[in-house]
């Protein structure tokens, strides 16, 4: 998986691409726990993302608890696969997706 | 049917799914639907590889059968007991603050495939997950 972040004021865009998965899932853990730097907004790009496993929720779950104490999280760019996976979930009407 | 075995560790995940992948590849698969087994046997096999050895190390094999009208993969250890279809569901409509995520991975197998059955039988756990080509 790869992670591209962008800037925007108060606003942080995670570009994700590729799998995540137990493996990767980490990753984007520690992005968000360490590298928000003071952003009030995140916006997880998921348009081209292919694959999310329970380990990829379990870390969106996590954003979503942090960034509603100081902010707000969305997804965009959600892919019908990936949508599904979150309406199975019941996610689809925690997060906000855009 | 093919047949490979793996050490039941986390690691050997991505060597699990291209597995599966090339298998599939073979197979002619749809795009979703190698995203959707893919997903169902990295839940199964985390689960193997997080429980079936608490104290020691051991294998876990996995078959696939893309023969018919459905593909089918079968995932064998020599772990403890273990029936992850035994666990209640999730409660997926909580709030984002009392929701849990133990049990999620299951669930989204359960949900996803078309059968998923576990056996205990000579000492080895066995699941069977199927979905239509």
């Amino acid at each position: 998986m790869e992670i591209v972040k962008k800037r925007e004021g108060d606003k942080l865009t995670l570009a994700l691409s590729g799998r995540l998965d137990t493996l990767t899932a980490p990753q984007l853990e520690a992005v968000i726990k360490n590298e928000l730097d003071g952003a009030k907004e995140l916006e997880l790009d998921l348009k081209d993302l292919i694959y999310v496993s329970s380990a990829g929720l379990r870390v969106f779950l996590m954003g979503h608890k942090t960034m509603s104490k100081i902010g707000s999280m969305s997804l965009s760019n959600v892919c019908d696969d990936i949508k599904e996976v979150l309406t199975i979930t019941g996610f689809a009407d925690i997060f906000t997706i855009k | 049917m093919t047949e490979r075995i793996f050490p039941a560790e986390i690691d050997e995940l991505a060597a699990v799914i291209a597995f599966l992948e090339e298998e599939l590849d073979k197979a002619e698969a749809s795009p979703k639907l190698v995203v959707t087994l893919s997903v169902a046997l990295e839940e199964l096999f985390v689960n193997v590889a997080h429980y079936a050895y608490p104290d020691s190390k051991g294998t876990a094999k996995i078959e696939i059968d893309t023969s018919g009208d459905s593909v089918v993969i079968r995932l064998t250890d020599s772990g403890i007991p273990f029936d992850p279809l035994a666990k209640p569901d999730p409660d997926v409509t909580e709030s984002a603050e009392k929701r849990k995520i133990g049990g999620l991975g299951i669930y989204m197998v359960k949900k996803s495939m078309d059968s998923i059955s576990y056996q205990r039988q000579d000492g080895k756990n066995i699941l069977t997950i199927s979905k239509r080509k």
